[in-house]
């Protein structure tokens, strides 16, 4: 598996607004290794690894319609988040979550909240369906628009 | 301070980021999602979606946007001009997180905001304000304005910025307006407390730039014209003022400083005054102050040779001045012209749409602020703002002859642009002679 510029960009963001200090990451071919607060961050492509595919040159295109599911072509739709907050997956922290990959969800099935300065706003799928995967992470914050979770129309 | 949220667009956010990075700070836009793909949010080292493309819903958020701050590592938040930049409510919120807000202490904000204490606090200091005071009944405004003279105005306390005031001709027109203004006050304004000012019908509209540390210091970086305008929108800006004497020039500037010291004022901040044209010498009466970096900004920039975004962005985080009055030379004569999309024959209203052609001149001595490029969307729910031409001449002959000059060679496609009033007004006689009023354009346009 190749990191792409995207790829470490997002995973030194994830690292930057964690409470972690130091991460380290191999994959077939590739190692990374970041520390916080002054230490010498490196990226390593291991002998022979593949190169790093380069950033898209145009930005990627918006959702056309944010706030709602929207429909690809293969059934599935994205469930994105109706405003920017932190993301949470459950009622509160230890408790079972919302929703997992698998469940069954109707339009008016809670999947998350999101938390904007300490108001907790319940999230509906807006569909019906079977979760097919959890793309936000918890207690991270969510931008307005961003893909929160996939669903398996029927 | 290490990492700075600019949740603001176009020029502005973009002139922030210059500033950021000149300073070594990282910054993350918040953009709506119409402005998702604007300059400012391609230059900056990240961008967040604050909420859809009504402002309502992006930009005028106090909550998201400090929440944006937080998780997104930000220690500071520097709202720009427009939106929440003079908003108490962010600037609490922003501080009771810890986080550093760019701009003037919370308590100076409030002031600022309420017209009727600001001009309490111009009196202290010995500022001169116009005659009047706070009215709250017919009988009570029908004797102040008596003794005032009409025509007069009524201000809303909570208003500003040429929000709130009507203009007010005699006896029965106040006694049909005083109370249909206070409960309009009440609604725009959540604050009904309305006021009474003498009106001055040959106006000048002069501002001084003032900068204080938290150390104590405040000075002053000239003034600015900002006469050429149409309702209460500025239009033509220039740097030093033209036209005025140099004694009303050296009070104005000390007046502002005075009023700066009297309200403990801190970070960046422009006093407003009028001045009485019909007056022998330069009568000017305070007007109000702007907690905020302003748009026409760069034309003190231009004269004193000084960063004002950086300079917000050092005394924010707690640094001194570095500088002092004595220090503050002014050089040349610089005037700014608003490129606006809007549509002159349909009584300029604003013009949305896909730039097909964006073209802005680049010559010696002209600096050119612009959020757009060719193929960029104008979106409807924001200013109409599309560039700021800058020149900067030797004398104030030859920044005009620089700006049209400049102008010429403006060329936008796809959307209409304000371009030939601009061209109008800066080779008008009348301005070259610096013999023009607030209400100038609009006549000059009829």
């Amino acid at each position: 598996m190749a990191l792409s510029h995207d790829d470490v960009r997002e995973i030194l963001r994830i690292i930057d607004e964690s409470e972690l200090d130091e991460l380290s990451i191999e994959t077939e071919g590739f190692s990374l290794r970041v520390r916080k607060g002054g230490g010498v961050a490196q990226a390593e492509p291991a002998q022979s690894a593949p190169t790093a595919r380069a950033a898209p040159a145009s930005p990627q295109p918006q959702p056309e319609s944010v706030a709602a599911p929207s429909q690809a072509d293969d059934g599935l739709v994205t469930i994105t988040s109706p405003m920017l907050g932190t993301f949470y997956r459950a009622e509160s922290p230890g408790a079972t979550p919302f929703v997992e990959v698998g469940a069954e969800v109707q339009p008016d099935t809670i999947v998350c909240i999101i938390e904007v300065m300490k108001m907790m706003n319940s999230v509906p799928a807006g569909v019906s369906g079977t979760v097919t995967e959890v793309c936000g992470a918890n207690g991270r914050l969510v931008e307005y628009g961003e893909p929160l979770f996939t669903v398996r129309q029927p | 301070m290490k990492r700075v949220l600019i949740p603001n667009r176009g020029e502005i956010a973009l002139r922030i980021i210059r500033a950021c990075r000149e300073l070594g700070l990282e910054c993350v836009v918040g953009a709506s999602q119409a402005d998702r793909d604007g300059l400012a949010a391609r230059q900056a080292d990240r961008v967040v979606v604050l909420g859809p493309g009504p402002a309502g819903e992006s930009y005028l958020r106090d909550d998201i946007v400090v929440q944006a701050a937080l998780g997104t590592g930000c220690d500071a938040i520097h709202p720009g001009y427009g939106f929440l930049s003079e908003s108490v409510r962010l600037a609490a919120r922003t501080r009771e997180h810890g986080l550093v807000f760019v701009g003037p202490p919370t308590e100076a904000m409030a002031l600022a905001g309420d017209k009727l204490a600001a001009r309490a606090q111009a009196e202290s200091a010995g500022v001169p304000v116009l005659r009047g005071g706070e009215v709250t009944g017919a009988d009570q405004a029908r004797e102040l304005a008596g003794q005032i003279g009409y025509p007069v105005l009524v201000k809303a306390a909570g208003g500003g910025g040429g929000r709130g005031i009507k203009r007010v001709r005699d006896e029965p027109e106040l006694e049909a307006l005083v109370g249909l203004a206070r409960s309009e006050a009440g609604a725009a304004f959540a604050d009904d407390r309305v006021y009474i000012e003498r009106l001055i019908e040959s106006a000048r509209h002069v501002e001084v730039q003032i900068a204080g540390d938290g150390h104590g210091a405040v000075v002053q970086l000239g003034e600015r014209d900002c006469t050429v305008q149409r309702r209460y929108q500025k239009v033509i800006e220039e740097a030093p003022a033209p036209a005025l004497s140099e004694l009303a020039r050296g009070r104005l500037r000390e007046a502002a400083v005075a009023f700066a010291r009297q309200i403990g004022y801190q970070n960046l901040g422009t006093v407003e005054f009028v001045i009485d044209a019909d007056s022998d010498s330069d009568e000017f009466f305070f007007l109000e102050v702007n907690c905020r970096i302003q748009v026409e900004h760069p034309v003190t920039e231009a004269v004193t040779g000084r960063d004002l975004v950086a300079l917000q962005l050092q005394i924010a985080d707690g640094r001194r001045l570095g500088f002092d009055q004595d220090d503050v030379a002014l050089s040349g004569h610089a005037v700014e012209c608003r490129l606006n999309a809007e549509d002159v024959t349909r009584g300029f209203m604003p013009t949305p749409g896909t730039l097909s052609l964006f073209s802005l001149p680049e010559r010696p001595r002209l600096r050119v602020d612009s959020g757009f490029f060719t193929g960029t969307v104008v979106p409807p729910y924001y200013d109409s703002l599309l560039a700021k031409l800058i020149a900067h001449g030797e004398d104030r002959e030859q920044a005009i002859e620089i700006l049209l000059d400049a102008l010429e060679d403006v060329d936008v496609e796809g959307v209409e642009t304000n371009r030939a009033v601009l061209i109008g007004a800066l080779g008008h006689p009348d301005f070259a002679a610096a013999n023009v009023t607030t209400d100038w354009l609009e006549r000059a346009l009829r």
